[in-house]
């Protein structure tokens, strides 16, 4: 009897060139999780072995493999529940190795929340897959039934009392393919899926253990500094470095086209050295950026890809008293606390490079481009950097540490960048327009239309030297491919651009910008944040118009089951028909299904305007999220939290600020983020578990609807709506601007308005 | 050549004298604890006890140093001896990427032991000149209230194991 309660009726070994080949064929009965595509489940479908996840050594000790990587997100710990879960052996007990180009398997970026997805899946179904050949093994070994048999902390124990360890049975003996269908543990009995196992990556955290790339020392390791151009399109002219090789502890300069760096004994010299040289070095710098008061109108001269992604039914045309707006979001930036870090050392032919990328096998690919060696040659590591939010300054520093290793072969060495590089040159997320035009009739939805424009949401690596910063640079650059839109259902710009609502007639419309002024890249959510902004402030206006409760109004265009109780939880645990009003208070409401088919999210939020400044607080914050199964729940709720409270910097303080030369914000006084006081004094998360579904992935399930709920309640606290991110500096303006003029025109009380001129501010290039 | 005390220790170091705090620690004594956040003493995740004032490290050049009673995250609390406040840090899961971690342990160690039972509204007030990206805020004032409640209810202060 197996601890799932169920039997395999048939298993069949068969050998299989050097490995084996596993095949079962299992009862009807039998609970099943079988890939939604049809392939192998999760990442197996790219690494079919079993012992590309999971490795016992002769003494049973268990090695789990992710090609998935940590970024503060808690996956060392929740892969280690699933793991464990379906090993029979306890958490702790089980060694595990990220991403890392000679070890694991490649599962592409960390990224779109699919770590549980991909690698969770991949490990569970591995790991009952392997319990179950150590089950038959024990079996053959003993000849009897397996059903007598059952696994237990390591061992198959037999119901007369024989016993024997995992490491005896199938020590280096799992080089055997996976097979499509996996029996799989109940949900009832797991011991670890679903339980709140605290993180096992605190404990280095809180004493000043070692837990960075950052806090990587090698023998020997040289520390460099880049001198970064003064803006993206200033090419170097000439630098005389003969005084900063001069300098105490300088070990070179390097210089390549316009990649300029310096390389010294320690730390503090190279950073002296490197604004030496920047003050040696003479640069071309044109005024090659659009006017930041003109940003949204040029991003929307710029020619465009225009494909239409959604049509159903017949939406109206223009037609009188229909709502209609048009909503505006600035660059906006990851803003790492810990600026991007790398160390590299080019030893007996080989780069070995170690870096917080999210990828580091399309990393690797295009660092050895970049360094025209063979991809062979380069050994790419993931070790954790500060969190990252998404494609940030870290595959650029991984190549900085490459170049710079190569021109000092044996020795390591360590780049970080400075707090201004990292927020001059890590990739923004893109700056975006959205449109609505719809109407209302008989309480429901009648007509929507959609358009969104933005640039690209990914310029990652991609085994591709020239989306790396210092190749572009180089006196031979290395061109950035076009950009190119990400196909739905993930989207790019267009991602959660269709609603989920049942609209009877809709049309959504992506005009995909292949210009990018600013340096662009994906941002947590890509464009889901803008895209539910958008649909979900139009969502309040629309029930305003219609007379009808918003969250009501939302459940009448909702017909999955999964969304309705999501809007009903957080509605329910907000005391949302309870709400009270009083001036300057404001309660908004939000809703969205990540990228249409993963996390679903609601947010209730309470935020107060003060009436004369314009200054916005945020009072409380509900959050019901429905993940799937629920790997960690605490793990959950700390991600969700964290994702309402970046996503309200985002919403209220963020915008990236330049002129016609180059990026003028360059520290935390000229990008302001969220400080504890702007924090709410609550945020609240309710988790609907679904024991036995599909892992959906809670990493930027709240983004959207966060930001989108805080911009509802901020207009029923302020009287007026801003329809440009970020809301603060607008709402500023336009209480100064109203106060100005106040006797003789009063600023408008009801959202509903869009004549008034103060509900339509337009800051720009400022944040 | 400088003399620093850190953690109760005497170490000299041969690191310029106009060198910040900062690069000595992570560097020549190898202490992981305090980080690199911008260099401009804008974002606290550098900061260290200096006489038992949270300073930022990275603007601080080791000349100004001597004879001070430098204390980093480390000599709070290493493993298993950790203080009241890195255990509450552990109990509340206050972390995400971790990485301002150091910042505002010691940041709140400082507010603890001068004033051990602060209100929420003080221990957020003091808490304004660190700054987190993960948008943990919230778990670390718990964090800081159960490490005050602790040792309110110890009788102890903070930085007593």
């Amino acid at each position: 009897m197996s601890a799932s309660g169920t039997t395999i009726s048939r298993r069949e070994l068969l050998a299989a060139g050097s490995g084996l080949v596993v095949s079962f064929s299992l009862l009807p009965a039998l609970r099943l999780r079988a890939a939604e595509s049809g392939g192998l489940p999760g990442s197996l479908d790219r690494a079919p072995m079993l012992d590309a996840w999971i490795r016992i050594d002769e003494h049973g000790k268990v090695t789990v493999f992710t090609g998935k990587v940590e970024l503060g997100q808690g996956m060392k710990t929740a892969l280690r529940q699933i793991a464990a879960e379906e090993l029979f052996v306890t958490p702790e007990s089980i060694e595990l190795i990220t991403a890392d180009t000679e070890r694991t398997a490649n599962e592409g970026y960390t990224s779109g929340s699919h770590t549980i997805m991909d690698s969770g899946t991949a490990i569970l179904n591995a790991a009952a897959q392997v319990r179950a050949i150590l089950l038959s093994a024990a079996a053959q070994k003993w000849s009897i039934p397996q059903a007598r048999l059952r696994a237990d902390n390591g061992f198959i124990v037999s119901d007369d009392g024989k016993r024997i360890g995992y490491g005896e049975l199938v020590a280096q003996r799992l080089h055997v393919a996976a097979s499509e269908r996996s029996r799989l543990t109940p949900p009832d009995s797991y011991r670890y899926i679903g339980k709140s196992l605290p993180r096992v990556d605190i404990p280095a955290k809180v004493s000043g253990g070692a837990a960075y790339v950052h806090d990587l020392r090698l023998p020997g390791m040289l520390h460099a500094r880049v001198v970064r151009p003064p803006s993206y399109s200033a090419r170097l002219r000439t630098v005389d470095s003969s005084k900063v090789e001069r300098m105490p502890g300088v070990v070179k300069v390097v210089r390549d086209g316009s990649f300029l760096a310096v390389v010294a004994e320690r730390e503090y010299q190279a950073i002296t050295a490197m604004h030496a040289l920047a003050e040696a070095a003479q640069w071309d710098v044109p005024e090659a950026l659009p006017a930041p008061n003109d940003l949204f109108s040029y991003l929307l001269r710029q020619p465009a890809q225009t494909s239409t992604i959604f049509e159903r039914g017949t939406p109206a045309t223009d037609s009188e008293g229909a709502f209609q707006a048009t909503f505006r979001r600035h660059y906006q930036m990851h803003a790492s606390t810990g600026p991007s870090c790398a160390v590299a050392q080019l030893k007996d032919g080989v780069m070995t490079v170690w870096t917080h990328s999210q990828g580091v096998f399309p990393l690797r690919g295009a660092i050895a481009q970049m360094l025209g060696i063979d991809e062979k040659r380069v050994h790419c590591i993931h070790l954790e950097g500060a969190g990252c939010y998404g494609h940030n300054g870290s595959d650029d520093a991984a190549a900085d540490a490459a170049l710079i290793a190569a021109a000092l072969p044996g020795r390591p060495v360590r780049v970080q960048w400075m707090r201004e590089q990292e927020h001059a040159w890590e990739p923004y997320g893109s700056a975006m327009v959205t449109k609505v035009r719809a109407a209302v009739k008989d309480g429901r939805v009648s007509s929507w239309q959609y358009e969104v424009w933005s640039s690209t949401h990914s310029t990652r690596p991609s085994n591709n030297a020239g989306n790396l910063l210092a190749a572009q640079y180089l006196a031979k650059p290395h061109e950035q491919p076009p950009p190119r839109p990400i196909p739905l259902p993930n989207g790019g710009g267009d991602r959660n651009a269709i609603p989920l609502y049942t609209f009877e007639n809709a049309k959504v419309i992506h005009h995909f910008i292949p210009a990018m002024p600013l340096r662009v890249s994906a941002l947590r959510s890509l464009g889901a944040y803008m895209n539910v902004f958008t649909i979900e402030s139009a969502m309040e206006e629309l029930a305003a118009q219609a007379g009808v409760d918003p969250v009501e109004f939302r459940l009448r265009h909702l017909d999955d089951p999964r969304a309705r109780a999501v809007v009903e939880m957080a509605a329910e645990k907000f005391g949302w028909s309870r709400r009270t009003t009083a001036p300057g208070r404001g309660c908004g409401f939000a809703y969205a299904r990540y990228k249409n088919q993963s996390t679903y999210a609601a947010v209730a939020v309470e935020a107060s305007v003060d009436r004369s400044s314009g200054r916005i607080q945020l009072l409380r914050a509900v959050a019901a999220v429905d993940c799937g199964q629920t790997v960690n729940p605490d793990g959950v709720r700390n991600q969700i939290e964290g994702g309402f409270i970046q996503a309200a910097s985002w919403t209220l303080f963020e915008a990236v600020k330049f002129d016609r030369s180059g990026i003028t914000s360059r520290d935390w006084s000229s990008y302001p983020i969220l400080r504890f006081s702007a924090a709410p004094q609550s945020v609240e998360v309710h988790i609907i578990d679904r024991p036995g579904m599909p892992f959906l992935g809670a990493g930027e399930g709240v983004q959207g609807p966060a930001g989108a709920a805080i911009g509802n309640a901020v207009a029923a606290a302020a009287g007026m709506r801003i329809r440009e991110l970020p809301l603060q500096p607008a709402l500023s303006v336009a209480f100064t601007a109203s106060k100005r003029i106040s006797e003789s025109f009063a600023p408008c009380r009801s959202p509903r308005r869009t004549d008034c001129p103060s509900n339509r501010p337009r800051v720009h290039g400022r944040g | 050549m400088i003399t620093l005390h850190v953690n109760g220790t005497t170490r000299t170091v041969d690191d310029d004298p106009q060198t910040p705090l900062l690069y000595v620690l992570r560097n020549t004594l190898e202490l992981n604890g305090a980080k690199f956040g911008c260099g401009l003493g804008q974002c606290g995740a550098c900061m260290v006890l200096v006489d038992g004032e949270a300073v930022t490290s990275c603007v601080i050049p080791i000349a100004a140093l001597e004879g001070k009673k430098i204390t980093t995250l480390e000599g709070l609390g290493s493993g298993d001896t950790l203080s009241v406040l890195q255990r509450a840090f552990i109990e509340e899961q206050a972390a995400q990427c971790g990485y301002c971690t150091a910042g505002m342990i010691v940041r709140a160690h400082a507010l603890l032991s001068r004033a051990p039972a602060p209100s929420n509204a003080q221990i957020r007030e003091h808490m304004e000149t660190n700054l987190c990206r993960c948008g943990v805020h919230l778990r670390i004032l718990r964090a800081v209230r159960r490490a005050s409640n602790e040792l309110q209810k110890g009788g102890r202060q903070e930085g007593q194991p």
